[in-house]
């Protein structure tokens, strides 16, 4: 690799080579005020390649590559390569972390307490977190949360927030331009656009939280909050953890443990402030 | 149709957890997550150690939870008898 980055986010240090020098160019300014820790060796290899080595030069295609190779990992246009590099570090921590449970659910923070937010791509999960991140809550992640099996801590990981269309739009208006990415238009998942968390949620990265709230939020619709019983929120956190498996019994217990001690409803919303509204309500309730 | 016996998995190797109406089962010899409803559980506590079939399992039941009519209740214990077994929760004896 002629070009390389280290990175950490939450617990997980990664290396990110790439033939090309952009997309780490891209990666150095978006993550230029994460701590760093130079004498830790890497976690994670993300590599980004050149699909044959004289097509650098004639199409340039880009191709993820690293300690887990993904057959579907679609090669991308050069010009994707920040977001091959996301999809990379995702991949690599999907698969390859057993330190703790991985959660596929974005999180904020208040106080040293979680509300954790499990949904598809689409739900709003991440929307939803970065908006809350921007007022008086601390953003853990727009998309994975990890869970400490033996302590059932919620752990953060505020990589780079991937906005997505609408989203996008939404929060320009809100932030300082210095703290967005340039614009990946018309990448296989839309239009991309990458937010810097706020310096407090990075500075705090490494503080753990109390889970003290599950939500399973769903966009569009009435206003809608739906008590969600132990069993229900076990079965979809199975579904929502890449490594619920892998983590055999020690899994089991911190998922067993998450959702008999805290409590889970599914929320509908029309949209993103009727969304944030139900999480103030549902925390002020969760309070008492 | 002649009535099976069942032997219970062998101590220690489920984890039971009651999670409201449903109750998760992690077997540690498949590594195996599996999640169940009533009355299941009360089928696999029912069993200690030994040979049971399902009109033993039927009349402990009773016994516990006041179950009349038990002979009505040997046909589902039947199935679910062998729905455990195809799960590994419960072994042909």
């Amino acid at each position: 690799m002629r070009h390389s980055t280290r990175i950490s986010v939450g617990p997980v240090r990664f290396r990110v080579g790439s033939d090309w020098r952009e997309p780490v160019a891209a990666l150095e300014r978006l993550y230029a005020s994460y701590p760093q820790d130079d004498a830790r060796p890497a976690d994670a290899t993300v590599r980004l390649f050149a699909a044959r080595p004289w097509r650098r030069w004639l199409r340039p295609s880009v191709h993820i590559g690293g300690d887990f190779v993904v057959p579907d990992a679609l090669p991308l246009p050069l010009a994707m390569g920040l977001l091959a590099a996301e999809m990379g570090m995702n991949l690599q921590v999907a698969l390859g972390w057993r330190r703790h449970m991985l959660l596929h659910a974005s999180a904020v923070a208040r106080d040293g307490r979680a509300v954790i937010m499990s949904g598809e791509s689409g739900s709003g999960k991440s929307t939803l977190a970065a908006l809350l991140g921007e007022g008086d809550w601390r953003l853990m992640g727009d998309e994975f949360t990890l869970i400490e099996p033996a302590s059932g801590d919620a752990l953060a990981f505020p990589r780079a927030v991937s906005l997505k269309n609408e989203a996008i739009a939404e929060m320009a208006g809100r932030v300082d331009a210095a703290r967005l990415g340039p614009l990946l238009a018309g990448t296989p998942k839309g239009d991309i656009r990458h937010l810097i968390p706020r310096p407090e949620a990075v500075a705090a990265m490494h503080e753990p939280a109390r889970p003290a709230l599950l939500l399973f939020p769903r966009f569009g619709g009435e206003v809608a909050i739906e008590p969600m019983g132990e069993g229900e929120a076990f079965v979809r956190l199975t579904e929502a953890s890449t490594n619920y498996i892998a983590l055999g019994e020690p899994g089991f217990a911190a998922l067993t443990r998450l959702v008999r001690e805290t409590p889970a409803f599914g929320i509908s919303y029309p949209d993103s402030a009727a969304g944030m509204a139900l999480v103030e309500q549902l925390w002020a309730e969760a309070a008492q | 149709m002649g009535e099976k016996s069942y032997r219970a998995a062998p101590a220690d190797t489920l984890r039971i957890e009651a999670l409201g109406e449903l109750t998760a089962i992690f077997d540690r010899r498949s590594m195996q997550t599996h999640l169940v409803v009533a009355p299941m559980p009360e089928i696999l506590a029912a069993m200690d150690e030994g040979i049971h079939t399902a009109a033993t399992i039927a009349g402990r039941l009773a016994t516990d939870f006041e179950l009349e009519a038990e002979g009505e209740a040997v046909p589902v214990i039947i199935e679910r008898l062998a729905e455990l077994a195809a799960m590994g929760l419960v072994a042909e004896a």
